[in-house]
């Protein structure tokens, strides 16, 4: 059997976070009545006139700049023509032969092996309105109403070169890349909502090919799942036709989550010719260098530099610190935790283990985390200063999960404070010693595992509250 | 001939146009007509000259990102042919 | 008393001294629209109960001793690919045959904002697409000075409306002579402004890059108050252009002493009807006469200007109408069923032939494998057809050449297409170059006015206003009254 590589590349589609679309002033909220943030321009109605919105230049200066692109001084739009209803105009203002960004990289690290992989452009464009359908799918539906309100919305599509062999690798570029457009705060990056949407351009190669096989587009994928799934499917069907002797057809392709399977979207459709011609409706748009650094200067701390402070300033493995990193809000959470507590690490830990536990058992994201930062900051202090045991700070925690009270508060509602009067402990050490002296007498014969059970029945006869330190610390004395 | 017929309904086809069948020599002999007179720019060397896309000596004209009141819905929908579910209806996307 | 057939300047000066009333003028001007709007046909809507309602609010804002705009209370008539919200708006198409816009056009709520009266919508080529108005959906527009001829387009209805006394002003637009032709078939004055002086939003696109709004008026003057209504930066239109508008009516002053006149020779070959020739001789003599210096200048690339009209309009044209589709307005197509189909149909029944030719043309000479042999090579020499123009403005300060090689032919000429594209090589490069070109009566051949095509330098309006001021005081062409004569 032949060996295949792998090549993927991905055009990823995100939706700006600006107030307003592309080119009206119509609000870009989502989720309303069909049909209700529209205007003459959106609406495609004659007569009506583009005008660019700023922010949407500045948006992908920014991101340009974050991803390590050369952004381009002269920018002009274009206009691509095809036919489609939701397409208000029948063409789309996007930017063809001379996008605002050029080159550019992310940096990916699997198992601990970094990679770069290369970012060829970056466009501004617009995104069209949105069909339902009187049926369950658009080719059992017999009719369809179109909703233009998300018509102009602007898109920034990112383009990465052919680098990634693998559906990990692109799992790797996609996290990356999402992590970087949260950080710089320009996208919501909600891949379910669709305002950051991947197609992947998927071929194999035998080993030692020097050229690229013929690849398929893969659309629709709408989560991390779908896209490795639909990377792993697609080069399994590859694999098979090319075994077969058969040939691999250029063509888009549609993933079926349900099934778990690609889709030819081949229709009678004619062959795609988009006539791009520049837009005449819109002037140039000129990006001088004070601009390009004054957007340098304003750009946030982005993912890759979080990770080294949270390496270097906070002493967190690396590997703990990625999983942090890795979605913005969390990497918040952690900062905003961290400003209220006297243990990193330990917050971490807290993040990773239990709070993920909860968050991947309720299903939610840590922005619905009913626990405030500085209150786990809190409690990890107090574990820290000897006031909770962790056993008992996890019974605390389960209690600020139900109710929005602080550690201190609750510590004091369930009568949780540890015992830290060395009086007080010694004398139930006393009871317990003279109770076990069979331990006493192992532990005197070199058996140091015995102070476990005795320190543990200290524990229980202290209903849990006694500094387990100092308990271990004054039965070795007593044990002399 | 630039273009023949099947040239003709090719570019119907990209224009979603249909040119009937009665008219579609006359059609395509007056396309041809045009097209050959094109042939005059052949006389011209526009090596290294720019295009001019825009006339105006202008750049940079923005709007600030402050959401305005568009249309209401009502009007939006005012001249639809056809209406359903607050949206435009259109028959079966795909053909 | 005959007020329509008044100039808006004489009649704001009647408005203001409470000679006569806004009421007045509105409803002489609907009666001279019954009595020869049978023969003429200049429109397509009109709206006569909004304009007497308006007339009667200018009537007691006069009566209230408030100041009054220039054009306040004056009926004008509007080219229809203007929007004008809650009055159809239909390009002369079957396709907008129903469409009520939403919105006003800037330049109406200009108009509106100074208390203009509209007397309705004019006739046209559909879209704009043409130079004669007889691709009208509607019907066709006739020439008052012979009904047998066509009023030229596409601004027909806005010429004719004009000389026939069916409006004091007019509006049109002119993307490669649609003003200024009609204008000269008509006997009046055209504008057609630098390009990104008059806010393109809310007229419907033909081709972006060169439409242009204007006045079609009965003098100088009058094209001078409605530039300044209209001119002005738009933040809806990002091609118009952020520059101070001034106040048109100081430039006109009756001197065009050391002005330097350049007489283009290409616009004046063999293509020119002698007789059309002749008169525009005649007025360059009468600018030598009044002092102008006249310097034969040379717009080599000339003969190229039509074909890349021909290929730039139509690729513009070809996106700029693909948004009529039957999805949100306007025709839609019976009993298709699928989109594409109902798309297909309703384009096809819904657009002429002429529209239908010229978006194939556009379709075609920006599609894979021609982009570069048509339209690429022809915004090339778009840029030779400028820097013509460029070099020609060292040696002069204004071009003088005929708006038209003929006057107004017969209708149904049955002309080819190519043959009547041709017709407009005097006009096309102006808007090719973004110039400010204004068309003026200069005379008479074979009973049918002729104009002449005055062009400036960009931005520079106010030239081409004081040399056409200057001729106009010097004769009486402006003056005479289209007869309505033959039998169409």
């Amino acid at each position: 059997m032949t060996n295949y590589i792998t090549v993927i590349g991905l055009e990823v589609h995100a939706e700006l976070k600006t107030k307003t679309k592309a080119f009206c002033s119509c609000s870009t909220e989502f989720g309303s009545l069909p049909n209700t943030h529209v205007c003459p321009v959106c609406l495609g109605m004659p007569g009506a006139l583009p005008v660019l919105n700023k922010q949407v230049v500045e948006f992908a200066i920014r991101t340009g700049l974050a991803l390590g692109c050369d952004i381009q001084k002269f920018n002009k739009f274009d206009r691509k023509n095809y036919f489609y209803p939701d397409l208000a105009k029948n063409y789309q203002i996007s930017q063809f032969d001379q996008p605002i960004c050029l080159g550019g990289h992310i940096d990916i690290e699997i198992d601990g092996v970094p990679k770069r992989l290369g970012i060829t452009r970056i466009h501004m464009e617009e995104d069209a309105g949105k069909l339902n359908h009187s049926g369950a799918t658009i080719s059992t539906s017999d009719f369809s109403s179109v909703d233009y309100n998300r018509a102009g919305v602007p898109l920034l599509e990112i383009v990465s070169e052919p680098d990634m062999r693998s559906a990990e690798e692109a799992r790797a570029y996609m996290e990356q890349l999402k992590a970087i457009l949260e950080y710089i705060d320009v996208c919501d990056c909600k891949m379910q909502e669709g305002s950051l949407r991947c197609d992947a351009n998927i071929s194999i190669m035998p080993e030692g090919a020097k050229e690229f096989g013929t690849r398929a587009e893969i659309k629709n994928l709408n989560s991390f799942r779908a896209l490795v799934r639909a990377i792993e499917y697609e080069v399994e069907r590859q694999k098979a036709i090319l075994e077969d002797g058969g040939h691999v057809v250029q063509e888009t392709r549609t993933w079926d989550e349900a099934n778990g399977v690609t889709l030819s979207m081949r229709s009678k459709e004619e062959a795609h010719d988009y006539r791009y011609f520049p837009e005449p409706d819109l002037v140039p748009v000129e990006i001088d260098d004070a601009w390009i650094e004054r957007v340098r200067g304003e750009l946030p701390e982005l993912p890759a530099q979080r990770l080294e402070r949270l390496v270097e300033k906070h002493g967190l493995p690396k590997y703990d610190a990625s999983l942090i990193v890795a979605t913005k809000a969390m990497a918040d959470y952690f900062d905003a935790a961290c400003a209220n507590s006297k243990d990193d690490k330990a917050v971490s830990n807290w993040l990773l283990g239990d709070v993920s536990a909860y968050l991947n058992a309720e299903n939610i994201t840590i922005e619905q985390f009913p626990v405030k930062p500085e209150n786990l900051g809190e409690l990890v202090t107090l574990i820290k200063d000897g006031v909770l045991s962790s056993k008992l700070a996890k019974k605390v925690f389960a209690e600020m999960l139900k109710a929005d009270k602080t550690p201190k508060q609750l510590v004091k509602e369930l009568g949780l404070e540890q015992v830290s009067d060395e009086g007080a402990i010694a004398a139930i050490v006393d009871e317990v010693l003279a109770e076990n002296p069979q331990s006493v007498a192992d532990y005197k014969a070199g058996k140091d595992k015995a102070i476990g059970f005795l320190v543990g029945q200290v524990m229980k006869k202290s209903r849990g509250k006694a500094n387990p330190g100092m308990v271990n610390k004054l039965l070795k004395e007593k044990m002399q | 001939m630039k273009v023949t017929v099947k040239d003709v309904e090719h570019i119907a086809g990209l224009s979603r146009l249909t040119i009937p069948e009665s008219e579609m020599e006359k059609f395509t002999e007056q396309f041809n007509q045009i097209l050959n007179y094109a042939d005059i720019l052949e006389k011209i060397d526009t090596e290294g000259i720019e295009p001019t896309p825009y006339v105006l000596p202008i750049s940079n004209a923005f709007r600030e990102d402050v959401p305005q009141p568009g249309v209401t819905h009502e009007e939006a929908l005012e001249n639809a042919p056809a209406v359903y579910n607050d949206g435009f209806k259109v028959p079966r996307v795909i053909e | 008393m005959d007020l329509y057939k008044l100039t808006a300047h004489e009649l704001h000066d009647k408005l203001v001294s409470k000679e006569i009333s806004s009421v007045e003028l509105t409803e002489n001007v609907y009666s001279r629209i019954d009595e020869v709007e049978d023969k003429v046909q200049a429109y397509v809507t009109l709206d006569k109960e909004n304009a007497m309602a308006q007339a009667a609010k200018v009537d007691a804002k006069i009566a209230a001793g408030e100041a009054i705009a220039p054009l306040a209370g004056i009926p004008g008539a509007i080219k229809d690919n203007i929007c004008t919200k809650g009055l159809l708006t239909t390009c002369s198409s079957k396709m907008l045959s129903n469409v009520v816009p939403i919105y006003d056009a800037h330049v109406i709520k200009k108009l509106r904002a100074d208390d203009a009266i509209f007397t309705g919508k004019t006739n046209m080529d559909e879209f704009a697409m043409g130079s004669t108005t007889e691709s009208s959906y509607f019907h066709k527009t006739y020439n008052p000075w012979n009904l047998e001829r066509v009023p030229g387009g596409s601004s027909g209805g806005s010429a004719a409306a004009i000389a026939a006394g069916e409006a004091i002003w007019s509006l049109g637009s002119d993307t490669g002579g649609s003003i200024r032709q009609p204008a000269s078939f008509n006997g009046c004055v055209g504008i057609k402004p630098t390009y990104g002086r008059v806010s393109r939003y809310g007229c419907v696109a033909f081709a972006s890059s060169l439409d242009q709004i204007g006045p079609i008026t009965r003098d100088v003057t009058d094209a001078a108050l409605v530039l300044n209504t209209i001119c002005g930066k738009d933040e809806h239109d990002s091609t118009s252009l952020p520059v101070d508008v001034p106040d048109f009516t100081k430039a006109l002053r009756a001197d065009v002493k050391g002005l330097r006149i350049g007489l283009p020779k290409e616009y004046y070959g063999e293509g020119v009807d002698p007789k059309v020739k002749a008169e525009i001789e005649k007025a360059v003599k009468t600018y030598e006469s009044l002092g102008a210096e006249i310097v034969d200048v040379s717009l080599p690339h000339t003969e190229y200007a039509v074909i890349t009209y021909y290929i730039i309009a139509p690729a513009e044209a070809s996106a700029n109408l693909a948004r009529y589709d039957g999805v949100r307005y306007g025709f839609r197509a019976a009993n298709a069923t699928s989109a594409p189909e109902m798309t297909r149909l309703s384009r096809t029944e819904g657009f002429g032939p002429e529209v239908r030719r010229r978006i194939m043309l556009g379709t075609y000479v920006l599609s894979s494998g021609y982009y570069d042999a048509y339209y690429k090579k022809a915004m090339q020499v778009r840029t030779l057809i400028r820097r013509d123009f460029n070099e020609a403005f060292e040696k002069c300060d204004m071009l003088l050449t005929p708006t038209s090689p003929v006057v107004a032919y017969p209708v149904d000429g049955k002309m080819d297409p190519l043959s009547i594209y041709m017709l407009d090589v005097t006009t096309i490069p102006v808007n090719m170059a973004g110039l400010p070109g204004i068309s003026i009566p200069c005379g008479f051949a074979d009973g049918m006015p002729v104009g002449m095509q005055l062009i400036g330098k960009v931005l520079d309006e106010e030239t081409v206003l004081r040399a056409a001021y200057t001729f106009e005081q010097a004769t009486d062409f402006h003056k005479a009254m289209a007869p309505l004569g033959g039998n169409k």
